[in-house]
């Protein structure tokens, strides 16, 4: 097989030394009663060419061209090709987590990079070496929240998206912690501030929202974080679309901010790996999840990098440790600081500036073709449309027959928004896609 | 930094100390829809200035900026990487090209089922090996590490027992178990009782005996253990806990001993997690992305993750209406992009050559093993399955700690072994070679381990001042932890 790099021969030899007659005097310590019934039913070895063929007759029976207006959580970006020709080198691809600093400073380094351009663009003083995705940075936000408040209640934006607050529940429920939801504003479709006044109650250690949120909605940061913190809540502020951070004002009112990098270089892929980031004020480090890097000196007083403040984490602390999270996302991450590292200061502003443009193109193009926007509230690249001619799953139907993907059926999470579809425009939407799109909203064609 | 020093990798710059106004790394496609204007659309109230302290650098200087820090890491590809447990074996590079053809990289998980069958298909195939390969029932590829599958797997037997009318208060981990097993239980909210390990190195079912009663809802149990050795008393175990109407969780970290060699489902486990970044050769990527599927036997599969692949008339389909469900522990269906490689990996090997992979990695554990027996102390002297612990205790003798050889071991061209684990043993050297790895690659690391051996009696200091050969010497660690710096800052320059 290709992938053992040993000889028949050298088989023989190894097992002499150890003086076994035969390969399966090796397993004689597992008593023959729990020694497998019977072989493994996987069919035999297979050559690289027919694995690519197998994958490819897979990749045909799914979605290939065909222009993609869904968003919800997984965008559709450029990648520049130079994030691939760093993320396949195998000194990063195929290197373990960097304990042994002395001959990990490549990937530790990059890790500190990562770690201050995340600061840098959400507006907190430090953030860690990644989560495994947005959805689970978010109940690791609400019980660092939990620890550094000495409460337990968490109110949870019903923007926020459906399936991170899912997940938060099922963190949540088992630990019997008790979570609210805060309405959003049927109009604007932001955070209904009166409800989140009158739900902060003394036991709140965090109000979770999102923004842009699932809407594509930009929420008012500041006001949210007032109120949570008159009443000695934190904020957390979470968000899905990276691209978002380019021009949208930082939210440095937060105490933690937790994110879904995806957005940064690493295609959708029908949902992961992604990678999460957790951030947040310089006096809550200690609280933090997670693996962090540290800028120190090695023996002859040159700048080094390791990991740092380990006794925070499980293999150290064991049952005290503020998370229980091993393994990240390094690949991931390391895929967005190369990505963040090609777009510079200059490029995030133009690539949100494209995606602003775009998005607003296209609702302003479904409306004239046969929708309403569902919500006044200011939209990022992401907006709520209501298709006035025909019903959303029609629109939909009617798009896959012009290799169109429309936008995303609300009924399936919000029974209130049935009709309405959550529509996505970025830098890769082309104009005759976004126009192909928005004739499948007009009433049928005369003859 | 960007001084000049004698060594063929030079210093490299950090991108923020490379930036300068006005360079720029990217082009994006001329405009075919009229600008929005940021201020008019979101107001001035919500839109940022610049990202202060963003880089501004050119392609060539990211291209050369990352290479070069690439070659400051020791790999997989470079050579032997004998981390005990983390099963650190060669990643095939037709997993990479595979998981980025078109139609599966960029895949939306929300587009419609009809166009995304053959992604479905995917994962129920995996689904299906791994069921045959652990002899479970029904397995999620929802959890996206080990740490993670843990939780999973925990959140299942509390709903399983609640279900029964009471989730119960405490979960066994014996103390040889990774510091993963009991901070998973603590956020389960479980209490975690240890159980101390007999002088083999295994679970005292006798020990345990006492402690298991009404509240236990679980042991979590890695087997192979973290010494290496195969638990024999499993069976015993199992029918213990299923007694007192407890559960069985397996930590598959070490399954790389056992894939095709024996069934946890056919030794009494109820649930486990496997590792597709070990076991399944997906690349750690200097920490990750991993995966950490979940496998159940029958009676826990209710309780599984939403959304289920349901197999219809009309193809396959995510079913999330299962009212018992756990409910989601990751948006949408876990790391897909890890099963695809995972996958192409058991195609590569088929049924009969997993058993193989299996034989040579417990075979060249053996044969390290057999190489340092007398050159290092051999704490526990039960046959070795897919890795092998010695301790320090010899070298302690002459004041040389397990940390130390380690960091001699770089010197010699090698990344080191886990250093200081399992718990239990004084002084840990914990050594898993994986089946990757040649004979005369091994025959090297026994050399060089026999070499340190030796010049911890003779020259002691020569170890414990290494590495001597790399780029960067040994690194401050407490430095590091007194005063974090995490970001980079203008001042905060050495």
């Amino acid at each position: 097989m290709r992938y053992l790099p040993k000889s028949p021969a050298e088989r023989a030899e190894m097992l002499a030394t150890l003086g076994l007659d035969s390969i399966e005097d090796l397993f004689a310590s597992i008593p023959e009663p729990l020694r497998q019934g019977s072989s493994l039913a996987i069919p035999a070895g297979q050559s690289e060419y027919e694995i690519r063929e197998y994958f490819e007759a897979r990749a045909r029976e799914s979605g290939r061209g065909y222009a993609c207006f869904l968003g919800a959580g997984a965008y559709n970006h450029y990648r520049p090709v130079v994030v691939d020709s760093i993320a396949t080198r195998g000194e990063f691809l195929t290197a373990y987590t960097p304990y042994q600093a002395e001959i990990s400073q490549g990937v530790l380094t990059t890790i500190f990079e990562f770690q201050t351009m995340v600061a840098q663009l959400t507006g907190m003083d430090v953030a860690n070496a990644s989560m495994y995705d947005g959805s689970t940075a978010v109940p690791e936000a609400g019980m660092m929240a939990v620890r550094i408040t000495r409460r337990e209640r968490l109110l949870v934006s019903r923007a926020l998206h459906p399936e991170y607050r899912q997940v938060l529940d099922t963190y949540y429920q088992r630990q019997e912690l008790p979570a609210d939801t805060v309405a959003f504003d049927p109009e604007t479709g932001q955070l209904d501030l009166a409800d989140l006044e009158a739900k902060l109650a003394p036991d709140v250690a965090a109000v979770i929202l999102q923004t842009p949120n699932f809407f594509g909605i930009v929420e008012d940061v500041r006001e949210a974080a007032e109120l949570a913190h008159r009443n000695g809540a934190l904020l957390v502020v979470v968000f899905s679309e990276a691209a978002s951070l380019g021009l949208l004002a930082p939210p440095s009112e937060a105490d933690i901010v937790a994110g879904e990098l995806q957005s940064f270089a690493h295609p959708p892929s029908f949902g992961g790996p992604y990678v999460g980031i957790l951030a947040t004020k310089q006096r809550y480090i200690r609280q933090m999840p997670g693996r962090l890097v540290g800028q120190t000196l090695d023996s002859h007083g040159r700048r080094a990098f390791c990991l740092t403040l380990a006794t925070r984490e499980q293999h150290i602390r064991r049952a005290k440790a503020t998370s229980n999270i091993c393994t990240n996302q390094a690949l991931v991450a390391l895929m967005a600081t190369v990505y963040m590292a090609l777009m510079g200061k200059r490029g995030l502003r133009e690539l949100a500036e494209q995606n602003l443009s775009k998005a607003h193109f296209l609702a302003s193009a479904l409306q004239a073709s046969g929708a309403e926007l569902r919500f006044s509230g200011p939209f990022f690249n992401e907006f709520v449309a209501r298709p006035t001619r025909r019903s959303a799953n029609e629109v939909n139907e009617l798009a896959l027959r012009s290799n169109v993907i429309g936008g995303l059926e609300l009924v399936r999470f919000f029974p209130e928004l049935e009709g309405t579809l959550l529509v996505c425009a970025t830098e890769t939407s082309t104009r005759e896609a976004m126009e192909r799109y928005a004739t499948c909203f007009r009433r049928k064609p005369d003859g | 930094m960007g001084r000049i020093r004698q060594h063929q990798t030079q210093d490299e710059a950090l991108l923020f100390e490379r930036s300068s106004p006005g360079k720029i790394g990217y082009q994006l496609p001329r405009m075919d829809v009229p600008e929005t204007d940021p201020l008019e659309a979101l107001g001035a109230k919500l839109v940022r200035n610049d990202v202060a302290g963003f880089p501004e650098v050119s392609e060539v200087e990211v291209i050369r900026h990352f290479t070069r820090l690439s070659t400051w890491n020791y790999a997989i590809d470079l050579g032997l990487y004998p981390l005990g447990s983390c099963t650190m074996k060669y990643n095939p590079r037709l997993n990479e090209a595979v998981a980025r053809i078109e139609g599966i990289i960029d895949a939306h998980p929300y587009q419609p089922e009809c166009l995304a069958q053959g992604l479905l298909r995917i994962q129920r195939t995996l689904e299906m090996y791994l069921a045959d390969i652990t002899g479970m029932d029904a397995v999620t590829l929802q959890p996206a590490a080990g740490a993670h599958g843990e939780l999973t797997g925990l959140l299942l037997i509390r709903a399983y027992l609640e279900s029964r009318g009471n989730a119960r208060r405490t979960v066994l981990i014996p103390d040889s178990a990774h510091g993963t097993n009991p901070a998973t239980a603590a956020i389960a909210g479980y209490e975690v009782r240890e159980i101390t390990s007999n002088r083999r190195g295994m679970i005292d079912v006798e020990a345990m005996r006492a402690m298991v009663d009404g509240s236990v809802a679980a042991l979590m149990v890695t087997n192979p253990n973290t010494v290496g050795i195969f638990e024999q008393d499993i069976a015993q175990v199992a029918g213990l806990l299923h007694e007192h109407g407890a559960q069985l969780y397996m930590d598959g970290a070490n399954m790389n001993a056992l894939v095709g060699v024996a069934r946890p489902g056919e030794f009494g486990v109820d649930v486990m997690h496997l590792n597709l970044h070990k076991t399944f050769s997906t690349p750690h990527g200097g920490g990750g992305p991993g995966a950490g599927p979940v496998a159940v036997r029958r009676h826990l599969e209710p309780f599984l993750p939403v959304p289920r692949i349901q197999s219809t008339s009309e193809g396959l389909r995510f079913d999330s209406n299962r009212p018992s469900s756990i409910g989601r522990v990751r948006a949408f269906y876990g790391n897909f992009g890890v099963l695809v490689r995972a996958l192409a990996y058991i195609l590569a090997h088929g049924g009969d050559g997993l058993r193989n992979a299996t034989v040579d990695a417990v075979l060249n554990a053996n044969y390290v093993r057999k190489g340092l027996e007398g050159h290092f102390d051999l704490p526990y002297d039960a046959p070795s399955m897919h890795e092998c612990i010695f301790s320090d205790a010899l070298q302690a003798k002459h004041g040389v700690k397990t940390g130390e050889i380690a960091k001699r071991l770089i010197d010699y061209g090698f990344h080191p072994y886990t250093v200081s684990f399992p718990l239990i043993v004084r002084g840990a050297l914990m050594i898993e070679p994986t089946e990757t790895e040649s004979k005369r690659e091994l025959d090297e690391f026994v050399e060089a381990m026999q070499a340190i051996a030796s010049e911890v009696k003779a020259d002691r200091d020569l170890v414990r001042k290494a590495p001597v050969t790399t780029r960067t010497s040994r690194v401050d660690e407490t430095r590091a932890a007194r005063r974090p710096t995490v970001i980079w800052n203008d001042d905060g320059r050495n």
